[in-house]
């Protein structure tokens, strides 16, 4: 059976054509259909011991799920997943499942693993939740709400609406509070449509106000509400307040007009819908021969939209190889077949400016792999008297970010780490403020959705046990 | 949230209004030297505006601004009982202010509103407020009355000598300090060659001097870095670590040039609001 299985290719998933999505913002992977679900569903070897949930964060019953839709029930699958995973739409299409699940998947020894995420998005894009409750929880016997026990969240990203939604379910009032005008964080502002479409988003978000949760958007936390605020109102607060400072390359030239962070380009784009510029007023730099400096998703992201809005040509610049980059497979493999150039083992040493102070070129240094480093990565190494100019007009920078220093500063009591980040116990997710949590980015530094989900159940369900009892 | 304008008082016909804002919540936490994001409509860009008014008691918070762009032309466009789409805030650091003795004030522009709060502020911490504003001529000079009702001395000058000084308000400063070795520190908020010059005036006394600075700013909450400026060799984020800055440290070159990076974009946004609008 097992070899047998392995042996079966796994369902490709169909796609927009790379040369029709590179001019649209439209979604490049389309999903199963019924019956490419059902044949993918049937690849899975229902292990006695799956080893899929282990690599899951939120621990989601996989071989369960799947196996109901080989049964083709896909209501029993739907409720399956939602009983650990609120955003299965959301985590079907940006969770790194070649890390995760996937990558534990027993047939990806011999041959390919079977495709989880897209059996997950196809579940929650079939099965309509029928009501705010199933959709939040998958059931449909949500608690009576407890009118008198609120709950805050600070942020409305992945970390804090999965906490959301499990006090939401135990039938807590919850309060979520969001510094931009648009509920979603970095699904909303960072991650394009192209591959999480905005209606997805919108879907859970409004699954959650159907299910008691109330959001305040342009409520800064440690400005517009502060923790000590929310203290006295709630019976417990949670901060999942997000990426924070772009971190820049440090090199000449980086304030030159045409040098952005990924973070401006991408919420320019995204939150700013600069793609619908003029209709909207949010304008994006206009670049004709786009750079990216990084290699993650963020990186990808912000090369792929680079195209989208018009460039003729758009390199990602990395200083080591393709087999370091920390980006998902799939996003490399999309980027590449719409047309996205890879300048691998090349460092940039300094932005070079036009007569004007606009950016018009970058100077490379030519690198090669050496010995591994402390990451276990093989350490770039600059090449000799080998350094190159690349022209460019518009640089995106994608290094990741520092921790957000608002919420932070005006809250002195909150015990930091080395790093800077909230300082939580692992378990509960608890601060050095009594019944204050926290997770995601501003817990953990720049992580995956599903890492920042992981941290709001926990504190969810620590909160629930807390405040119900 | 959608905010409600209660007052508005226009300053300067089809360019520049003071508008009061019904912000409770802004108004509670706002300090001298803060700032809002505001979104004029559901397709609107996040602006920011310095605060140059606050009334905790009645929940208000004022703005006042120059239409220039599409935003700020179509907020001229709205009244007393209009609503504002979205208004975020306060946001940056408070101005530092402390009791030490004179303080000179200085502003151009709409940045007299904004310097105006910074001076109220100082007033209130009992320091000596010496005011000092200027405008192209008499009729374009905002905000006398207002710092009138707290500043010790207000000092005028205009381009064409309609009132005050004939001249700058850089001249009035240098013979301030000429004159008073006391002012322990300046602030200047207003256009950055204004900014710039006021540093450079400064900079033979040795004076401290405090510059309030207005990049271009997406979210305005610390993740983009769109307002990043060159302060004593080193790049610092308006939005969280400013908007105040050293003005003897600040690359005010560099800010000019930032400023100007969506110049033809801010242009085609107006123009189409403008035929749209049919004037």
């Amino acid at each position: 059976m097992e070899t047998k299985n392995s042996k079966i290719p796994r369902v490709d998933m169909p796609c927009q054509p790379a040369a029709v999505r590179r001019g649209n913002f439209d979604e490049v992977a389309l999903g199963y259909t019924p019956a490419m679900a059902i044949q993918e569903a049937s690849r899975c070897l229902q292990c006695k011991k799956p080893l899929c949930v282990t690599g899951c964060p939120v621990e989601v019953p996989i071989r369960d799920f799947i196996g109901h839709i080989t049964q083709n029930d896909l209501e029993g699958a739907y409720r399956v997943i939602k009983t650990t995973n609120s955003l299965p739409a959301v985590c079907g299409r940006v969770c790194p499942q070649e890390h995760q699940c996937e990558g534990k998947c027993i047939l990806g020894k011999k041959g390919q693993p079977v495709a989880i995420g897209r059996l997950e998005r196809f579940v929650a894009d079939t099965h309509i939740a029928a009501t705010a409750c199933e959709q939040v929880t998958g059931t449909t016997a949500c608690a009576v709400p407890l009118k008198d026990r609120k709950v805050a969240c600070i942020g409305s990203g992945p970390s804090s609406l999965t906490c959301a939604g499990v006090c939401a379910a135990a039938g807590l009032k919850v309060d979520v509070y969001e510094a931009l005008h648009e509920p979603g964080g970095v699904l909303i502002y960072g991650i394009p449509a192209f591959r999480l479409p905005k209606g997805v988003v919108s879907t859970e978000i409004n699954g959650l106000r159907g299910a008691g949760v109330t959001f305040h958007l342009n409520s800064v936390g440690g400005r517009t509400v502060a923790v000590a605020d929310l203290m006295q109102e709630y019976a417990a607060v949670f901060i999942g307040v997000g990426a924070g400072l772009p971190i820049f390359l440090g090199i000449p030239g980086e304030n030159l007009v045409g040098v952005f962070s990924a973070n401006e380009y991408l919420t320019r784009v995204n939150l700013g819908r600069a793609y619908d510029f003029p209709q909207q007023d949010t304008p994006a730099y206009p670049g004709r021969h786009v750079t990216v400096f990084g290699a993650g998703n963020v990186a990808m992201d912000a090369a792929r939209t680079a195209l989208r809005m018009g460039a003729e040509s758009v390199h990602v610049v990395y200083r080591r190889t393709r087999a370091e980059m920390p980006a998902r497979r799939e996003e490399v493999e999309h980027a590449e077949e719409e047309g996205v150039q890879f300048a691998m083992l090349s460092a940039p040493v300094r932005f070079n400016g036009n007569e004007e102070a606009k950016l018009c070129s970058v100077t490379l240094q030519k690198m090669e792999l050496g010995e591994p480093d402390n990451s276990g990565r093989r350490r770039p190494i600059p090449v000799p008297d080998a350094v190159y100019d690349m022209p460019t007009d518009l640089a995106i920078v994608a290094l990741g970010t520092r921790s957000n220093p608002i919420l932070l500063e005006a809250t002195p009591n909150l015990r930091l780490n080395a790093r800077g980040y909230i300082e939580v116990n692992e378990e509960t997710g608890e601060t050095s403020i009594p019944n204050v949590f926290a997770g995601g980015d501003i817990v953990t530094g720049a992580a995956t959705v599903i890492l920042a989900m992981g941290a709001g159940r926990r504190a969810g369900r620590e909160i629930v046990k807390r405040v119900t009892n | 949230m959608p905010t409600r304008i209660l007052h508005k008082e226009s300053l300067i016909p089809g360019k520049t209004s003071k508008q009061q804002l019904d912000a409770p919540q802004i108004a509670r936490k706002a300090q001298p030297g803060h700032y809002v994001k505001l979104r004029i409509s559901a397709t609107g860009e996040r602006i920011p505006q310095t605060i140059a008014d606050t009334d905790p008691e009645k929940g208000t918070i004022t703005i006042v601004y120059l239409a220039l762009g599409k935003s700020t032309s179509m907020l001229e466009t709205l009244g007393a009982g209009d609503v504002i789409h979205d208004v975020c805030g306060p946001l940056g650091h408070a101005t530092h202010i402390e009791k030490r003795g004179t303080v000179v004030c200085v502003g151009g522009g709409t940045g007299i509103a904004a310097m105006h709060h910074i001076a109220k502020g100082h007033a209130l911490a009992g320091n000596h407020v010496v005011g000092i504003i200027g405008a192209r001529s008499k009729d374009l000079l905002l905000f006398e009355q207002e710092l009138r009702v707290f500043v010790d001395e207000l000092l005028i000058s205009t381009d064409d000598g309609s009132y005050g000084h004939k001249g700058l308000v850089t001249e009035l400063l240098h013979d301030r300090l000429e004159k008073d070795k006391n002012v322990f520190e300046v602030v200047a908020v207003g256009p950055v060659p204004m900014m710039a010059a006021v540093a450079e005036t400064t900079r033979p006394f040795g004076v401290k001097t405090t510059v309030s600075l207005n990049p271009i700013m997406v979210d305005g909450i610390g993740m983009c870095g769109a307002c990043r400026v060159t302060v004593d060799g080193k790049t610092k984020f308006a939005c969280v670590d400013g908007p105040e800055f050293d003005g003897h440290a600040v690359d005010f070159a560099e800010l000019r040039r930032r400023l100007a990076a969506f110049r033809e974009q801010e242009a085609v946004s107006l123009e189409q609001w403008r035929v749209s609008h049919g004037d």
